[in-house]
């Protein structure tokens, strides 16, 4: 195996952020479906980042996901600066395929990077949530998602991804050497954003208090 | 029929679009044809002619490639610049004409551009090596059907460049990946597929083409419709043979 | 007759003997060059096609040291590629009843008797190798179910020996030779010059020693030396302006080499296509052909009231002449291209041309058959007409495709000057007067591959020769003529441009020296052209300068050769008062119309020896000899 020859190469460093977001994938499902369990009940949610917390998998994963960040970040960024420099450009140009997801994959990443930093600062340290208790997770989403400007910056944040991973995705088999289907990256872009944007909306309709 | 050709003019190191109303032209034409048109008149009023490659003018050499209104080889799918005729524009269109712009092709003269790069990746690996009379009987090894046909249709690249001009990354992995799965499924090629996907990614990037990022603007692009699975099919035989002990 | 009579030349490296023995006897006869000291040996190619490609690559992997050259910016784009049909071979998969001796038989007939029966007899021996050649390099030629190679007929033959690649074969093939071509580049074994054409031969001491090129893109003039030179530069069908050749083809390097002493054999031998699209308009820029495997399921028409205005499908059956059916009823479709081209032109004219009718074969095999074989062929058509082949028959009519006239060269290649070789369509050999569909492509490869690098040893084992440079007499000669011509090129400054000019030179050629020639029209050709050739370097116009990339100086010295070119074709087919193949003398035909030969007085080969711009040619007459193929009346009815 030969790593480093592989990661010089423009595809070597594709199947890096390939594998990353793979990685990073698995945890945006397994956290959405953690999300799912607001409708359950307070109980059930906080009753669940407490048990988290017990099997001592958080440090773990947010060392994983943090390599998984820099990895990806510093391929696409050696990645963009070498297409800079190759491409061409034109006094005029149309585009004729790209699809939209595909087209705003570096801009959608860097908007994904600013939201998970608000994120973090919103519902894990809390310094920016209304009720801002650690532990209280119930109350603190609660409290985040009455605000229509929460929802909205959430409901963003949430598309840009699904768009991430729309073309991610498709991209990711296409770089590690298959080429499946684009319905199954847009199918698992629905299906993560509509998990994810169920639970704003619920709060911000009422239907979880 | 009247065109208002814009094209981009250039000699030395920079260059710009000078605009040409032509009103002589006739929709039975092709494109290029227009623009020899545009040259007698320029060379009869004492002007240079626009320099643009060009030779066998049926679509299959390679050698012309332009920007027409920002796509590669313009509007029509699955046609070279020397195949498409005016038929497919409207009569007094405006009509902007530039050249392959990447930085592994630089321009040249006008809209002729150095496409070099192509010659270099090939040379890095795509061919069998099997000098000259050293082949067995044709028959001896039989290609399944598909596999010849998943050959033909990656071989029919026709290294015109019109995916590395319209790629967002000034990428030329469609070339590559073309080259290497034609190459890549037959039985024939097999002793040195791994090795033949390394050595020519490895040319690819030293030339200074951008990394593929799968818009699939290449592929829409091309005249003869090369598909993305080539791309899929070089990553995987670069996967191999960076994972796997030196094929050489 | 404005040529005189020289010595009868004879090809002496011919071994005798039994014709199936003679190539391997004269490979074994031909000297060998030791494998250590062919490092020490250099051969320059010009051209890159099948030929050039094949035989660059082949003489690298021999080891000897080649330069290359083409004036595409790439090898892989020369002219070859577009040949679209197949390429021939006695492999007998289809137990059809092939052999070599029948290939060796179908091409001197299709020929016309008119070309030398050991050069034919073999390339149809090599023709085998070929195929196996290719399909290790990796060539996709089309395959059945079971894996196998698939064959199809052309023209001429009654077997299916010719394999294809879909409508691409010329593409296929010669990105064959063009990867070989980069494997041995990558190797430092080929010194590759693209966007550089050759201006002149250089000629020392009676050798080939060398060229003159011109940098396309910086326009600087230089020499290359080696020990022996080959020209791979194609035909010259260009001298017509439309013909189907790319717009690049040219004549300049063997033309430029006949001047220094080659003789240039049969130039009067042209081929007329019989199904291209025809013209849409003055602005016509090429000629585009649509394969003669078309021929194969395609039925060809006219309307029998050639006045009739209806559209092709409203004309009934009744009122439809499938003239090529009634006339050959045993080939029908299939006749060689000499005779379908002709039959076409006599039937029909430029404007309204013939139909090329797939509506019985849509419905016997299924409009999806059709499309696996000929899809991209009738895309192409439509892409170009604007009509679809798959609703409306195809209009099609003849058009100049291919040479067969070019260097004399003898057994082993090799032109009248020693050290110069002449490879693949540049060269007069193996298709007499006319050639074959689907030989083109077996010749070049032929030639490349396995003829030119199986005896050029002989030469070059007396290699190396005296070195030669820029300051021998005369090197700084043919140097400071190619400067002056360009400059002279650049000094007329008149005020037509080179286009206008090869467009009146290609209008009187295909008028009085194209499909049907009398003595009158040529007589008239024969006054005509040194007009033209005058007014030409009085008043052609080239813009810009020598120092740079100048497409149409590079034009103007290409029509600039057409025009002496023109000269002796001229020359030839006036000579030639016969018919045969591809060359229809109005007064040598039979009573129905076909072409009538004259085995007694002109059963040779015409190599014409130059003497100076517009002065009479000297003919040196080649006798052809035909031991195993008794000349008869060419039938394909």
């Amino acid at each position: 195996m030969d790593t480093i020859g592989l990661y010089r190469t423009t595809v070597g460093k594709k199947v890096v952020m390939a594998v990353t977001g793979a990685g990073m994938l698995l945890y945006v499902v397994v956290h959405m479906l953690g999300n799912l369990t607001v409708f359950s009940g307070p109980d059930a949610i906080n009753g669940y980042g407490h048990w988290l917390r017990d099997i001592g998998v958080v440090w773990p994963t947010r060392v994983a996901l943090l390599a998984c960040v820099a990895l990806h970040f510093v391929a696409a960024y050696q990645l963009t600066a070498k297409a800079r420099r190759a491409r061409g450009r034109y006094e005029h140009r149309r585009r004729v395929q790209g699809s939209y997801a595909a087209r705003t994959m570096r801009w959608g990443g860097v908007i994904i990077a600013l939201f998970v930093v608000y994120h973090l600062l919103d519902l894990t340290v809390g310094w920016l949530n209304p009720n801002g208790v650690p532990g209280e997770i119930h109350a603190n989403v609660v409290a985040d998602f009455r605000h229509w400007y929460v929802v909205l910056a959430y409901t963003v944040a949430v598309l840009a991804l699904g768009f991430h991973i729309r073309h991610g995705v498709w991209s990711a088999t296409q770089t590690l050497g298959v080429t499946t289907s684009r319905v199954i990256g847009l199918g698992v872009a629905v299906t993560i954003c509509a998990g994810f944007l169920s639970v704003p909306f619920a709060v911000f309709t009422g239907l979880v208090s | 029929m009247k065109l208002t050709l814009r094209i981009w003019r250039q000699s030395g190191a920079t260059g710009r679009l000078v605009e040409y109303p032509m009103d002589d032209l006739s929709p039975d034409m092709s494109f290029l044809e227009a623009l020899d048109v545009l040259n007698e008149r320029l060379i009869t009023s004492g002007q240079e002619p626009v320099a643009f490659d060009h030779d066998c003018r049926e679509g299959i050499c390679g050698m012309c490639g332009m920007m027409i209104n920002g796509m590669a080889h313009g509007p029509e799918k699955a046609t070279t610049a020397c195949q498409l005729h005016l038929r497919h524009f409207r009569d007094g269109d405006v009509v902007t004409v530039e050249p392959w712009r990447a930085e592994p092709f630089p321009v040249v003269r006008d809209l002729v551009v150095d496409r070099s790069a192509f010659d270099r990746i090939v040379a890095a690996g795509g061919y069998i090596s099997v000098p000259t009379g050293s082949a067995p009987d044709a028959h001896a090894t039989p290609v399944p059907k598909p596999d010849a046909d998943t050959a033909f249709e990656a071989a029919a690249c026709i290294g015109c460049g019109a995916c590395v001009a319209a790629c967002p990354n000034g990428s030329a992995m469609l070339f590559t990946a073309a080259k290497a799965t034609h190459l890549g499924v037959l039985p024939q090629g097999q002793p040195e597929r791994y090795s033949r996907a390394r050595d020519m990614v490895a040319e690819h990037d030293a030339s200074g083409f951008g990394g593929c990022t799968n818009t699939g603007e290449c592929t829409s692009a091309c005249p003869k419709g090369i598909p993305l699975t080539t791309i899929a099919r070089l990553n995987a035989d670069l996967l191999r043979a960076h994972t796997t002990r030196s094929d050489r | 007759m404005p040529y005189t009579e020289g010595a009868p030349i004879a090809d002496q490296r011919v071994p005798a003997g039994p014709i199936e023995t003679r190539w391997d006897r004269r490979r074994f006869s031909a000297r060998l060059v030791n494998p250590a000291n062919r490092r020490n040996r250099s051969v320059i190619v010009v051209g890159t096609g099948l030929a050039g490609g094949s035989a660059a690559a082949t003489l690298a992997e021999l080891g000897y040291q080649v330069k290359s050259f083409c004036y595409q910016d790439s090898p892989r784009r020369a002219h070859s590629i577009a040949a679209q049909g197949g390429i021939n071979a006695a492999k007998n998969y289809r137990n059809d009843g092939d052999s070599v001796h029948r290939l060796f038989y179908d091409t001197v007939k299709g020929g016309d008797f008119r070309s030398r029966e050991s050069n034919v007899h073999r390339l149809a021996q090599i023709s085998v190798e070929i195929i196996d050649q290719c399909v290790a390099q990796g060539v996709p030629f089309a395959r059945e179910y079971g894996g196998l190679l698939d064959t199809r007929s052309f023209g001429g033959a009654q077997v299916s020996r010719t394999f294809y690649a879909r409508g691409q074969t010329g593409q296929q093939l010669l990105l064959g030779a063009y990867q070989a071509l980069e494997r041995q580049i990558a190797a430092g074994r080929v010194e590759m010059h693209p966007r550089t054409e050759m201006l002149d031969l250089i000629v020392v001491d009676g050798r080939a020693r060398g060229i003159v090129v011109r940098d396309l893109v910086s326009g600087a003039v230089s020499t290359h030396f080696a020990d022996a030179v080959v020209l791979a530069t194609g035909g010259y069908g260009n001298v017509f302006h439309l013909s189907t050749n790319a717009k690049g083809c040219n004549t300049t390097a063997i033309w430029r080499a006949h001047r220094r002493g080659a003789l240039f054999a049969n130039p009067c031998f042209t081929q007329i296509h019989p199904t291209c699209i025809p013209i849409s308009g003055d602005h016509q820029s090429k000629l585009t052909l649509m394969s003669e495997s078309l021929r194969n399921d395609g039925r060809v028409w006219v309307p029998r009231d050639p006045h009739d205005t209806r559209a092709p499908n409203d004309i009934p059956e009744a009122d439809r002449d499938y003239f090529l059916e009634r006339m050959y009823p045993a080939f029908g479709n299939l006749v060689p291209r000499d005779i379908a081209s002709r039959a076409a032109k006599n039937i029909s004219d430029e404007k309204r041309g013939v139909y090329l009718d797939f509506a019985d074969a849509i419905a016997r095999l299924g409009a999806l058959a059709v499309e696996q074989r000929y899809g991209n062929l009738f895309e192409m058509y439509q892409r170009i007409t604007g009509d679809d082949p798959y609703k409306t028959p195809m209009r099609i009519y003849p058009a100049v495709h291919y040479t067969m006239g070019g260097l004399w060269v003898d057994y082993d290649l090799r032109s009248t000057i020693p050290g110069l070789y002449v490879i693949g369509e540049a060269n007069f050999s193996d298709h007499g007067a006319n050639r074959l569909g689907a030989s083109a492509l077996m010749q070049g490869l032929a030639d490349g591959y396995f003829v030119l690098p199986g005896v050029i040893g002989d030469y070059l084992a007396d290699a190396p020769f005296d070195a030669v440079d820029d300051s021998h007499p005369v090197v700084a000669d043919t140097m400071s003529e190619v400067r002056g011509r360009v400059k002279t090129l650049l000094a007329v400054n008149g005020d037509r441009t080179v286009e206008s000019f090869h467009r009146e030179l290609g209008r009187l050629m295909w008028d009085e020296c194209g499909m049907e020639r009398d003595e009158a029209g040529l007589r008239k050709a024969l006054e005509r052209i040194p007009e033209l050739r005058d007014e030409f370097w009085q008043r052609v116009k080239v813009p810009g300068t020598g120092e740079a990339l100048n497409q149409e100086l590079e034009k103007a010295g290409r029509v600039a050769d057409f025009f002496e070119l023109a000269e002796l074709m001229c020359v030839d087919a006036l000579h030639r008062a016969e018919s045969c193949g591809g060359h229809f003398r109005s007064e040598s035909q039979t009573p129905d119309g076909e072409a009538l030969r004259d085995d007694a007085n002109f059963s040779y080969v015409a190599a014409w020896e130059y003497t100076g711009v517009g002065r009479p040619p000297v003919l040196h007459k080649e006798e052809l000899v035909f031991e195993h193929v008794t000349p008869s009346t060419r039938s394909y009815s």
